[in-house]
């Protein structure tokens, strides 16, 4: 089921385009993947789903019904630049921001307890932010992001500032928040946690929407008849007929095994290729090459330049 | 709870609860009335030193004739003890000397010799005590030469003091006492005090706009709530932070005037006492009426509109510090950094500067075109008006600023809000006065 859409939004800014009829479809409980260069319109995408500013065409849906203000309390944000007040004390602030997500002050302090003590940062309570480190800062806004167990969470470069162990235990915690029944849309430029989390991207570049589709589609979508195989038996692609025929991109002979990365060209097919290498060597595997996000990513930018 | 006054909470808390707010709301009143009584205090405080100064009088007019005082002692010295000290005051048994030279009566002028530099009451209190000695010399020649029976006394009788009531018309007809003097104090404070408030807390204003802007909590805050209930918010509950410290100050204001009204008896009777002891028949002439005039300044108070002034100000504290706190937050929310307000905050601080020196002129002629026409303009209004009001204000003069005051707010709240709304969220840009136009054309 969708939980959330926008159709062919678009936006300008005094002279700047930055959206174009954009629209993306984002099932519940599911991890959406918006992704896209420096100033291609991410932010303002987000910031139009956060209704600090609205678009100038097109809509925005949430449920099957256009988005209300009223919304506003089912959404929670994180934002790239992140920012607490600095003289204020952790508790009080989480109170704070809790409370202006429509919770009361009684299930703001119920639910800040119980993630407090998870993220053993109880003993902070009384500090004031500008004592904690950029990491505990970090720690402390995402609690403050998902206290209000929005439907919807938008996080934008939520890894920024953590180290690999808080890192990690941001991703169990946005992965439990997903089975819980979260939807979750996911801003980053790291290729590697998309492919990790998302089930869903979105690709904008220059305020158009370039790309959209499943994860594991779009990477099958982009895979360049690539194989990598390891074989016995000699092999030399010097003059050799398979060179005539395909694209060798790399032969290795050592004692480790002998591996050959090979692309075979369009209007060829795998069985083909199997076919033409039985001939000459004995294959050991036999293994299709698909894209990482990062080099789809790329790919794609790079063609839409 | 309303999302708004969960902001106003929060801007009024956190500002109420730190230590500097107690303190100065505190200390501001204290050094204010320091400044003010303290210089009065110590003037008037006796000089309870003892000294002895030795007269020598070549003329003979005043010899034996200056009596002792409570802590001034005369003694006069023939000629040879003078020669002998003359040169070394310091080290003799007198604290001063002083010399009447055989001609005296012609130079009207006489010496004081000491180590030291003489208290200016010491010297005042000679130069009366020989005065009056000259001046009784004079008047019994007079009566002397006339012969008219009991002069003195008639000559004494024609001294006069005389009051002034200033009765103002009401609209109504009817006469009210007042008092110019208390009328221009009030206005002067009154009107002080909204502008210093507007300063103040505009600048508040600003100051946390940028940083919420700095900080990047803006755009958390934002997500939450809509940008203009934001800055409402934080308008709103620095507001009440101004209220909090005026209420306490009225407060103090009153306990102190009642109570130096309780206390106010007893000093009189002790200057009265103090008066006849000084066997000045003067001063106990004089003393009278400023113990009547003491008696004429709280029953001037008391015909004072209090209730009004107060309402007054409350209306125009909030209505300018309304209008131009929103144009603070607007300016707080286009810069990124304090060094690039300079331009815009000039303009603003211009009128209220400007409201400023008018109301030195207001309070002098509380009726004029000057005080009028300021009194009606909005960006002045709150500062001058407050400094006509004690004076008495027609009641349509007095409407139509406030309606003036109401509907420029309105307008410019309205304006800062899209300013605010688009400035919060813009970084890295100096923006100018153009691009601020620019944004008030924005759609949100």
């Amino acid at each position: 089921m969708e939980l959330f859409s926008a159709k062919e939004v678009s936006k300008t800014y005094a002279n700047h385009q930055a959206l174009t009829k954009v629209s993306i479809s984002v099932e519940e409980g599911s991890i959406f993947g918006l992704l896209g260069p420096n100033g291609a319109g991410k932010t303002t995408l987000i910031r139009i789903i956060n209704q600090i500013t609205g678009p100038d065409s097109g809509s925005v849906w949430l449920k099957g019904r256009p988005l209300k203000p009223e919304d506003i309390d089912q959404i929670g944000y994180l934002p790239e630049e992140r920012g607490l007040y600095k003289k204020m004390k952790v508790g009080e602030q989480a109170l704070y921001l809790g409370q202006l997500k429509g919770l009361s002050r009684r299930d703001a302090m119920k639910e800040l307890k119980i993630w407090f003590e998870k993220f053993e940062i109880t003993a902070w309570w009384d500090k004031k932010v500008m004592e904690l480190s950029k990491g505990m800062q970090q720690k402390v806004q995402f609690i403050c992001t998902v206290l209000h167990k929005p439907r919807l969470l938008i996080f934008d470069e939520p890894f920024s500032g953590f180290d690999p162990i808080n890192a990690d235990i941001i991703t169990r915690e946005i992965l439990q928040m997903k089975k819980d029944g979260a939807t979750i849309i996911f801003s980053t430029h790291n290729m590697e946690s998309v492919e990790q989390l998302c089930d869903h991207i979105a690709l904008i570049d220059k305020s158009k929407k370039i790309l959209d589709g499943p994860t594991q589609q779009i990477r099958e979508k982009y895979k360049s008849n690539i194989y990598d195989i390891a074989y016995r038996g000699d092999l030399d692609i010097h003059g050799h007929v398979l060179a005539g025929k395909y694209n060798i991109l790399s032969n290795e002979q050592n004692g480790m095994g002998n591996k050959l990365s090979i692309q075979y060209p369009d209007g060829s097919n795998s069985r083909e290729l199997i076919r033409d290498l039985v001939e000459h060597v004995e294959i050991v595997s036999f293994n299709e090459v698909i894209p990482s996000m990062n080099e789809v990513f790329i790919k794609v930018v790079k063609q839409n330049a | 709870m309303h999302k708004i006054a969960l902001i106003i909470r929060r801007e009024y808390l956190t500002r109420v609860q730190k230590k500097s707010f107690i303190i100065l709301t505190i200390l501001i009143p204290i050094l204010m009335s320091a400044l003010m009584i303290l210089p009065a205090y110590f003037a008037t405080m006796d000089d309870e030193q003892t000294r002895t100064v030795a007269v020598y009088d070549g003329s003979s007019v005043i010899l034996g004739r200056l009596e002792n005082s409570e802590f001034t002692k005369f003694k006069f010295i023939p000629e040879e003890e003078y020669k002998n000290i003359k040169d070394k005051v310091q080290g003799s048994d007198y604290y001063a000397l002083l010399v009447v030279a055989p001609n005296f009566l012609t130079t009207k002028t006489v010496q004081i010799i000491s180590g030291g530099s003489i208290p200016f009451d010491l010297k005042s209190q000679i130069q009366d005590k020989i005065q009056s000695v000259i001046e009784k010399d004079k008047m019994a020649e007079v009566v002397r030469q006339t012969n008219i029976p009991d002069l003195e006394k008639r000559i004494a009788a024609t001294r006069t003091h005389i009051n002034i009531d200033t009765i103002k018309l009401g609209e109504g007809g009817e006469a009210k006492k007042s008092s110019t003097e208390i009328g221009m104090i009030l206005g002067y404070v009154f009107g002080f005090m909204i502008y210093m408030f507007i300063f103040l807390y505009g600048t508040m204003v600003m100051q946390g706009v940028m940083e919420e802007k700095q900080s990047r909590i803006v755009e958390v805050i934002i997500s939450s709530v809509k940008p203009f209930q934001l800055m409402m918010g934080k308008i709103i509950g620095i507001a009440m932070v101004g209220l909090t410290q005026f209420a306490i100050w009225v407060l103090l204001g009153f306990t102190i005037l009642s109570a130096s009204r309780s206390f106010y008896p007893e000093t009189a009777q002790k200057q009265q006492i103090q008066n006849v002891m000084s066997q000045n028949q003067d001063a106990v002439q004089a003393a009278a009426p400023q113990a009547d005039k003491m008696q004429e300044v709280f029953s001037m108070i008391d015909t004072i509109n209090f209730p009004l002034i107060i309402g007054c100000f409350l209306f125009f504290f909030i209505g300018g510090y309304l209008l131009y706190s929103s144009m603070f937050a607007a300016v707080g929310s286009a810069i990124d950094a304090q060094e690039d307000a300079q331009q815009f905050i000039m303009p603003i601080t211009l009128p209220i500067i400007l409201s400023i020196i008018v109301l030195m002129s207001a309070i002098k002629n509380p009726e004029g075109p000057i005080a009028f026409w300021f009194s009606m303009i909005p960006f002045t209004s709150p500062v001058v008006m407050m400094a006509r009001i004690p004076f008495g204000v027609p009641a349509w003069e007095l409407a139509l600023s406030m309606f003036l005051l109401v509907a420029t707010f309105v307008g410019m709240v309205w304006v800062a809000g899209k300013i605010y709304r688009t400035g919060i969220l813009m970084y890295g840009k100096k923006p100018s006065w153009k691009e601020l136009g620019k944004w008030l054309m924005y759609k949100s």
